[in-house]
């Protein structure tokens, strides 16, 4: 058994597995955040709430509907998107006027709600949620679980449709522009008030789908999100939230970092990510992709 | 008139409290946490900044409290300082991090690094992990006043809080406090007259951060406790409940509010976990409905009734 840098291979590249793996949700969910802060101005706090919603949904559709995890990939989404709508149109939309802060508090607050409930429903602990892909190829060097890398791909083709849709077509320009100057795009006859809501509602589906990728890996838990939100606003104060494929790329760049860091000093490994915002900050206070506004 | 009749009032009715059914570890919790909200007040309220991880600076002054006091056997009130002296240096290293962002990103700045110190208590050795620093001993204070007894510690921590209540509010009206309030209306105007903005908040956040420690210090000698709880990003989302409550940027506003979610959770304990959900419903009507809180709102009604309109 040859040895890599003093580590075992097979714990080397276990490890950067599941660092990709953790850094393809916080792609995802960063890359959700970033695009409603640019249409809404809000930082959705409820973010987390609604990533293991997503999970909850696909493992009650399982449940209660017999729903595979197939269907649970595209109906969750939907439905998780269609409540972050409600929540806009309830909620969000009130406050556009106001101080940005008081977006967060209002997001935070709902967050507290939807925790809640589900912790009331379901108790603290997991539930579990059967693998749709089992097996896996051995490398060589590793034994690569299939669902392991659907969930890479995956997420990778997600982000980067997301970056497509947003910086190469019409529907893109049109959210790039009221980004920019919401009054005049909505003078050219552009219903930007209907826009910003989809948009809402696209940023949520993408937390909910991250979520239904995510239920066969962990366990479908209420506490799923809080405990990722906190790591993704990190995430994204080191990217800034200026650019798509920069919150991509510094999502899967900060788990590849937080995987090795288990391997090399465990004990700085939950920690590491936080660190790097402090250098960051210290450094180039905009985000590495950030622009200063 | 107000405040000829209020203060005297409310004073007097401090000092009877515990005599009259309410109990005073109630009253101590509600203070300590009355301190605690006053100084996170000074932040949001005055210099326009959104912490959203105080309870570093809470809990691990908590901690390093009842470090102090238990395992090194130093008198309680250099126990106390000392973790308003931690909150301090630990305001310092944050704040010259966080202050380098505005707004939104500040918010989470504070809250990322705040999950930093939890993750940090989580796995420390002198914190105690999920068990927490117990028993802490209730030493007499100066080597003089007994503060076993918890009426007597009661009037203490009145001290400690009155004391600490004069300095915020001396500071709010100082030269250096309009500072402040020029910073948080116009950033960028009072950088054009002259002033230092990065120093004046940075000074800012160190104070509310010795003055949040020092609400933590008491509160572990209080409860002889300092576990987790007291660094959990919830606890950060509490004190900017409490203050939201009573009204952001009012004096009386953070008390207030304490005293509120405080006797809530009390009265609430019974139903569990769907204490976050009114926390939750809290938030999302007050923000919808009632932005200046309890005591903003009071005071807006107040001047409305006071001064009838001339127009």
């Amino acid at each position: 058994m040859f040895e890599l840098l003093g580590v075992p291979p097979q714990a080397l590249f276990g490890q950067l597995l599941l660092g990709l793996i953790n850094g393809a949700f916080y792609a995802m969910l960063s890359l959700g955040l970033a695009v409603i802060f640019g249409m809404l101005n809000v930082i959705n706090f409820t973010h987390g709430a609604q990533y293991m919603m997503g999970a909850f949904c696909a493992w009650m559709l399982l449940k209660f509907l017999g729903l595979n995890y197939w269907f649970a990939l595209i109906l969750a989404p939907i439905i998780i998107g269609a409540f972050g709508i409600l929540l806009e149109r309830l909620f969000l939309r009130r406050l556009y006027n106001l101080d940005h802060l008081y977006g967060l508090l209002l997001t935070f607050g709902l967050s507290l709600i939807i925790e809640g409930v589900f912790r009331n429903q379901f108790g603290s602990t997991g539930q579990p949620y059967d693998n749709p892909l089992p097996g896996g190829q051995n490398l060589g060097f590793m034994f690569l679980p299939y669902y392991r890398a659907w969930v890479v791909v995956a997420s990778l083709l997600v982000c980067l449709a997301t970056w497509f849709v947003i910086e190469r077509t019409r529907l893109g320009a049109y959210l790039r522009a009221a980004t920019e100057n919401p009054t005049l795009v909505q003078a050219f006859g552009i219903n930007v008030p209907r826009m910003i809501m989809l948009t809402y509602g696209f940023g949520v589906g993408l937390a909910g789908l991250a979520g239904v990728l995510a239920a066969p890996i962990y366990q479908v838990s209420p506490l799923m999100g809080s405990n990722l939100i906190i790591i993704v606003f990190a995430v994204v104060v080191i990217g800034g939230m200026g650019s798509i494929l920069g919150s991509v790329i510094t999502g899967f760049a900060l788990g590849v970092v937080e995987g090795l860091t288990k391997v090399f000093y465990p004990e700085a490994s939950s920690t590491v990510i936080f660190v790097i915002m402090a250098i960051v900050l210290l450094v180039r206070p905009a985000g590495l992709f950030g622009q200063t506004r | 008139m107000i405040r000829k009749i209020g203060i005297p009032l409310l004073l007097a009715l401090a000092l009877i409290a515990p005599w009259v059914g309410f109990y005073p570890v109630f009253l101590m919790k509600a203070l300590c946490f009355a301190l605690f909200a006053c100084a996170f007040n000074l932040l949001i309220g005055y210099v326009g900044l959104l912490s959203f991880g105080h309870a570093m600076f809470f809990g691990g002054a908590a901690y390093a409290t009842a470090h102090m006091v238990k395992v090194w056997g130093v008198p309680t009130e250099i126990g106390i300082l000392g973790g308003a002296a931690v909150g301090a240096v630990m305001g310092l290293i944050v704040g010259s991090v966080a202050i380098r962002r505005q707004g939104i990103y500040f918010a989470m700045v504070t809250l990322a690094l705040a999950q930093m110190v939890f993750f940090f208590a989580l796995q420390a050795k002198f914190t105690g992990g999920e068990d927490g620093i117990q028993a802490v001993p209730r030493r007499p204070l100066f080597g003089l006043i007994d503060i076993s007894s918890d009426i007597n510690l009661y009037y203490v921590v009145l001290a400690i809080f009155l004391a600490a209540f004069l300095l915020i509010y001396r500071t709010i009206h100082s030269p250096f406090g309009q500072v402040l309030k020029a910073i948080r209306e116009n950033e960028a105007r009072a950088i054009s007259l002259g002033y230092k903005v990065d120093q004046y908040k940075l000074m800012a956040f160190v104070l509310s951060a010795a003055l949040s420690g020092l609400a933590g210090g008491t509160k572990s000698i209080v409860f002889q406790l300092a576990s987790l709880t007291d660094v959990q990003w919830q606890m950060s989302g509490e004190v900017v409940l409490m203050t939201l409550v009573g009204g952001i940027g009012t004096i009386f506003g953070p008390v207030v509010g304490a005293f509120v979610i405080v006797t809530m959770q009390n009265y609430l304990a019974q139903i569990g976990e769907w204490v976050l959900v009114v926390q939750g419903i809290i938030f999302v009507v007050i923000v919808l409905a009632f932005r200046r809180g309890i005591v903003g709102e009071i005071a807006a009604y107040w001047a409305r009734f006071a001064r009838p309109a001339r127009h």
